[in-house]
């Protein structure tokens, strides 16, 4: 099957200009802009059934909707923080097929009548800002952005900005307060962006992968995007998996494809090295609930989409599957995400400030031979006091593989603790 | 009135105004929510997580949008999550479960999360004993730590963060209360986080460091003992504390205080004042101080003190201890001999009670009665000055608050808070300025002028134009107007250029509209009440005279007046601290400090508010009301003066604009939102109650009826300058010299050393550069000052700051020298 978001799979040199073009580049902006009034290209992302791809899975054209149309300008903010641990598809996207993330960010644009369009990278990304702002000024120069669009009355100019190397700015409120100078850390929500967004002013965030799928929506119609997927996650995604696999990279299937496909299809990460069996996934990077497989084929039967992977007790967010196998002890798992966490809590909110910090030194002696089986008890204790307490989403994240990986491997604790 | 909602929190049914965030309605009924990084004075931002409680929303269709009705009562969704009371707002109908299994737990954890990072050193700790956070460990944490203490995170203890506060790093929770205070009360945002997670903390990147005029009040907000002053730090322990209700006396604008007193070994077994904390006056300084009312008290116990009487008799000047008795009656002898060469010069240091009774022993015995002030415009600010009911606390759009000649963040920063807040609001703010000021950025007109233009600026109030319809047109108008650039009679020119246009546009006599001077000392106002007035010439009024000298040091002040001075006839100074003119007086009279003795001062605003004893008075000092009357006993007259309150009784019969006050009407509070307290110091910090009087405004004479007398306005006469000429002119500086002042040795770096700004051009000219060391003259005056580089002054002037040694009445051509 031909890809969607990864094209440049299928056609080289994608990210050139001209090849974009031909092979039918701008072609839905072309026509939105000229042919379509905003709420039109908003309906058609709508019946798509798109679903945000940062993690969450919001419905997209929802959320365009909700723009606040008392409340002017607009603004569009693509989320390319791409921070997750285990996710790495959004850079692919960017690098490799960058016109067609630049065009769904223009027809959004246009959606939402807004103006002007950001790009947040996060700060590593710094050569891949300088290539898109090439590739803006290709496309300025070809009078698809800037001042009277295509000789209408559109005008749409479109910025990069860096961020400066903080996990929290992929959040969408911290990313906003960050690309408004401010210290990177997350507004209480809500108000929701699309009321209270940048500058205080309506403002629709999405992923960049996100992006990329609207101009083939609006080019191919919503129905044949729905033919793709399941019926509660229409068309395809674009899975980061990694770990113990034998050939680690993105791969774009559609929703509902299942774990085993992705692990083992021999296109895709063609089995696990050493022929090992699979003992856990971790679905949506280092945030994920673990998912306990221990060589089960119906764990592996699953299908990949965002209910499904909800009744294996876990989240399908950005889709960065992560493959443990049998060697792997989880009390080395969660000490490396806790202290990815512990680096990274933006030290705003009391429990994921304090938590993180106090869930080191507990993993620390647990993982270092020290620990008894009351720090255990302690660890899983202190990290469900954690949840459901914190100003924002990643606070819980934290908490997520200490959790599970204690609730669901307990045996991997009791090898490492004194008696 | 706002829209009411009715909700019902902890099975108590409360209304509340809508747009009420869950926490404040909460208190309002009674029901304290645990808090730490809410304050009801800054934004919400939901960052502690102390308050969780369980919100429950009534259910509504998702068809037909009609709430699902359950038992015949709305049927209640309760999230999944506990949620922060002070982010969510009332709702109708909402139910909130504040002491539930859940909420409780959620309390707890971040108490326990919290306690993780902090070395409970609350047995050294400056906050112990008026600590939110040890305060709500005793109500929510657990008995015992399953954090190894051992592990605890160690930081700095004693970190500078300016040589007033100290910040110690292991105590802070992050609660950026004090961060939130600089950037959206104060508007100096000179602190912030660095770093982030648990390696967050609070910096200063101001240079000097938290350059603020209002950074002590982060140690009142401030939640634990993070944040001390460099004063009050490891001084006492709050129980041993007692707290008296006073006034502060260091400028017009009143500020209600609390001093905390304490007995110590070290003063001699005598009760000293510990430090001076705010108290809550919604109409005056809500909850706040500036850092020159809160560590200048240090003078009330300063070596300098009188505390006898003396005389200097015989050609040799023989200085001698005597007792009341002949000290009183040697001046008072002295007066009677002086007749119409009575001179009583008296400055707004002093209670009302003292200056009325100074100004009837002046009227009785044909003296004049001189207020020690470089201000003019008094007798306008009495007849056309602010009414009863006024609050700047309450102004917002349709209001319009012009600010002229005046850099108010120097002069009277609490008035600085209250009108950016005021702007804020939506309030029109005009500001008005030779240069620019702090306050511009928050103005929606920002007019400049030069040196000796500013009537002309104020004439542009009642013109076609955009100023004028800002000013016209608006429903509540207020002119604040001061002395930058200006002498007395310039600034009694520019005072009635502003009555004038607020007479003319009909915003007199009324609440809220009115003028407002920006004295230099707490009671000038009061002064201006009594009839006390400046003169444009003072050393001619002193010249061969017989004076009473209360509450002034001319002779350290200013050259000329020390010269005035040595012509005198006879000289009687009654004062708190030795000076140059208690150095040369024929009589010294030791006079209480306020903090001694029970009064009251009138604010620039017209508020007449209460103080009271707080310290056992110093050495024989007495009161500066009785002082006067015992001096009038002895020129067989009598005068009240058994205690202050009576002082007042007659006071309040004499003069119309004080007519039925009483102490006990001054004294009178009522109910003040947002509610600071309640026992419960971390709601608001440490900030007092009012239980001692909200004090009451005087009424104007536009008020009563009476016709408003406005003279003509004259353009202040500036001396001729030339294009080469260099034009010294008088600024008004916060840290100045000024006696009260410099006893707080605290405040010494701030005071700094004698400067002149200029522009760059104007330096060069003169061939200075920044920082040298150049002989100021001008007027007869010379001295020594440093030389500031200042972009904001204008070409061929030179700012001289008034209290810093060079002693400048009015503007005047000046010469700068290497």
């Amino acid at each position: 099957m031909a890809h969607v978001v990864l094209r440049h799979r299928d056609i080289p040199n994608l990210n050139q200009f001209d090849v974009y073009k031909k092979n039918g580049g701008f072609s839905a902006f072309k026509n939105a802009v000229k042919k379509m009034q905003p709420t039109e290209v908003t309906d058609v992302v709508k019946n798509s059934g798109l679903r945000g791809r940062g993690g969450a899975g919001f419905p997209t054209g929802m959320k365009w909707s909700f723009i606040d149309n008392k409340n002017w300008p607009h603004y569009v903010v693509a989320n390319a923080d791409e921070s997750e641990p285990g996710t790495f598809k959004d850079r692919e996207i960017m690098e490799s097929n960058p016109f067609q993330f630049l065009e769904g960010l223009a027809l959004c644009s246009y959606a939402v009548a807004a103006n002007v369009a950001y790009i947040y990278l996060r700060g590593e990304f710094w050569q891949l800002a300088a290539f898109l702002d090439e590739k803006i000024a290709e496309m300025e120069e070809a009078g698809l952005l800037g001042n009277k669009i295509l000789g209408t009355d559109y005008s749409l100019k479109i910025y990069t900005h860096l961020g400066a190397g903080a996990y929290i700015c992929g959040e969408e409120t911290a990313l906003l307060e960050s690309l408004e100078g401010k210290r990177g850390q997350p507004r209480v929500r809500p108000p929701f962006p699309p009321t209270f967004g940048l500058y205080g002013k309506p403002t629709i965030i999405n992923n960049v992968e996100t992006f990329a799928n609207v101009p083939m929506i609006l080019a191919n119609g919503a129905d044949w995007y729905k033919s793709m997927g399941t019926a509660d996650s229409s068309g395809v995604k674009v899975f980061s998996l990694s770990g113990r696999v034998r050939r680690p990279g993105n791969y774009e299937l559609p929703f509902g494809a299942t774990f085993r496909e992705l692990i083992y299809g021999e296109k895709n990460g063609a089995g696990v090295q050493d022929a090992r069996q699979v003992k856990a996934l971790m679905p949506a990077g280092a945030s994920s609930s673990l998912i306990v497989v221990n060589g089960d084929d119906k764990i592996l039967d699953t299908p990949m989409d965002y209910a499904s992977v909800r009744t294996l007790g876990s989240e399908l967010g950005s889709a960065s599957v992560i493959v443990i196998d049998d060697t792997v002890s989880i009390d080395w798992v969660i000490n490396k995400t806790i202290h990815f966490f512990k680096h990274e809590s933006c030290g705003k909110c009391t429990p994921c400030r304090e938590g993180t910090y106090w869930m080191q030194n507990i993993v620390h002696r647990i993982h270092g031979g020290d620990g008894k089986q009351g720090d255990v008890d302690l660890l899983l204790n202190v990290a469900k006091q954690m949840q459901g307490k914190c100003l924002c989403a990643l606070g819980d994240f934290s908490a997520m593989a200490v959790v599970t990986g204690i609730e669901r491997f307990k045996g991997d604790f009791d090898k490492v603790v004194k008696v | 009135m706002s829209k009411q909602v009715t909700l019902t929190i902890d099975g108590k049914q409360i209304t509340a105004p809508e747009g009420a965030l869950i926490v404040d309605a909460a208190k309002m009924a009674g029901i304290d929510i645990p808090v730490f990084c809410h304050h009801p004075k800054l934004e919400p931002v939901g960052m502690c997580r102390m308050c969780l409680v369980e919100i429950g929303r009534p259910m509504r269709d998702r068809a037909t949008g009609q709430i699902v009705m359950e038992n015949g009562a709305p049927k209640i969704q309760f999230m999944p999550k506990l949620e922060t009371s002070c982010t969510n707002r009332v709702e109708e109908g909402l139910v909130v479960l504040t002491q539930s299994e859940k909420a409780n737990a959620g309390q707890k954890s971040t108490v326990e999360f919290l306690l993780t990072s902090h070395p409970l050193d609350c047995p050294v700790c400056d906050k112990g004993g008026e600590c939110p956070l040890q305060n709500l460990t005793m109500a929510h944490g657990s008995s015992q730590s399953r954090f190894i203490y051992d592990e605890k995170l160690h930081l700095e203890k004693q970190v500078p963060l300016s040589e007033l506060i100290y910040l110690d790093r292991e105590r802070c929770i992050q609660c950026a209360r004090c961060i939130r205070f600089q950037d959206e009360v104060a508007g100096d945002s000179v602190i912030g986080f660095d770093e982030r997670g648990r390696s967050t903390q609070i910096v200063s990147f101001s240079e000097p460091g938290f350059d603020s005029v209002f950074s002590g009040n982060t140690t009142d907000i401030c939640p634990v003992g993070a944040l001390t002053t460099a004063d009050f730090r490891f001084g006492a322990r709050p129980w041993e504390l007692d707290a008296q209700a006073s006034v502060c006396s260091q400028c017009p604008v009143g500020c209600n205080t609390t001093l905390n007193t304490r007995r110590e070994a070290k003063a001699g077994g005598n009760i000293v004042i510990k430090r001076v904390m705010p108290r809550q006056n919604e109409e005056v300084n809500e909850i706040w101080l500036c850092d020159k009312g809160r560590f200048a008290y240090h003078y009330t116990e300063s070596k300098k003190r009188l505390t006898k009487p003396l005389t200097r008799t015989g050609k040799d000047r023989k200085v001698n201890r005597v007792s009341w008795e002949a000290a009183t009656k040697l001046a008072g002898e002295n007066f009677l001999k002086a007749k119409k060469n009575f001179v009583v010069l008296a400055s707004g240091r002093l209670a009302n009670e003292d200056l009325f009774n100074l100004k009837t022993l002046a009227d009785q015995f044909g003296g004049k009665a001189v207020l020690y002030s470089h201000i003019g415009g008094g007798e306008l600010t009495a007849q056309v000055g602010v009414s009863a009911g006024t609050n700047l606390g309450v102004l917002g759009s349709g209001s319009t608050i012009v600010v002229v000649a005046s850099n108010l963040y120097e002069e009277a920063p609490i008035w600085y808070l209250r009108v950016k807040q005021a702007a804020e609001r939506g309030a029109t703010l005009i500001v008005m300025n030779p240069r620019e000021t702090k306050l511009d950025k928050y103005a929606s007109f920002v007019e400049r002028y030069d040196y000796g233009q500013e009537i002309k600026s104020v004439q542009e109030l009642t013109k076609k134009g955009k100023l004028g319809d800002a000013f016209m047109k608006a429903q509540n108008a207020i002119i604040i107007y001061g002395s930058e650039g200006l002498g007395v009679a310039g600034s009694a020119s520019l005072a009635t250029a502003c009555a004038k246009a607020l007479n003319e546009t009909e915003h007199v006599g009324k609440a809220n509209n009115g003028l407002i001077g920006v004295w230099e000392r707490a009671n000038d106002q009061g002064a201006w009440e009594m009839g006390f007035k400046p003169e444009d010439d003072l050393a001619a009024a002193l010249k061969g005279k017989v004076v009473y000298i209360a509450g002034a040091d001319p002779v350290g002040d200013d050259p000329k007046l020390a010269k005035a001075l040595e012509s005198a006839d006879f000289v009687v100074v009654q004062d708190i601290l030795e000076n140059a003119t208690t150095e040369i007086a024929d009589v010294v009279l030791p006079a209480q400090t306020h903090v001694e003795r029970e009064g009251t001062f009138t604010s620039g605003e017209r508020r007449v508010q209460r103080f009271y004893p707080a310290v056992a008075v110093v050495g024989d000092a007495r009161a500066d009301y009785a002082i006067t009357a015992q001096i009038a006993k002895h020129m067989n007259f009598i005068m009240q003066s058994a205690n202050a309150n009576i002082v007042f009784e007659i006071l309040a019969e004499t003069l119309k604009p004080f007519e039925g006050l009483t102490y006990e009407k001054l004294s009178n509070v009522r109910v003040q939102l947002p509610m600071i307290g309640r026992g419960d110091m971390y709601y608001g910090g440490t900030t007092y109650e009012n239980t001692h009087g909200l004090g009451v405004h005087l009424s104007a004479g536009a008020t009563r009826g009476e016709t408003v007398r406005i003279p003509r306005a004259q353009k202040e006469a500036l001396p001729k300058v030339k294009d080469t000429d260099l034009l010294a002119v008088p600024v008004s500086k916060l840290y100045h010299r000024g006696a009260t002042i410099e006893s707080a040795q605290l405040l010494n770096q701030r005071i700094g050393k004698t400067t002149v700004s200029m522009n760059f051009d104007t330096a060069e000219q003169w061939g200075v550069v920044e920082g040298a060391q150049v002989k100021v003259s001008f007027d007869g005056v010379s001295g020594e000052a440093k030389v500031k580089i200042d972009e904001t002054v204008s070409a061929g002037v030179m700012l001289v700051p008034r209290g810093m040694g060079l002693a400048i009445r009015e503007p005047a051509v000046a010469k700068v020298k290497l």
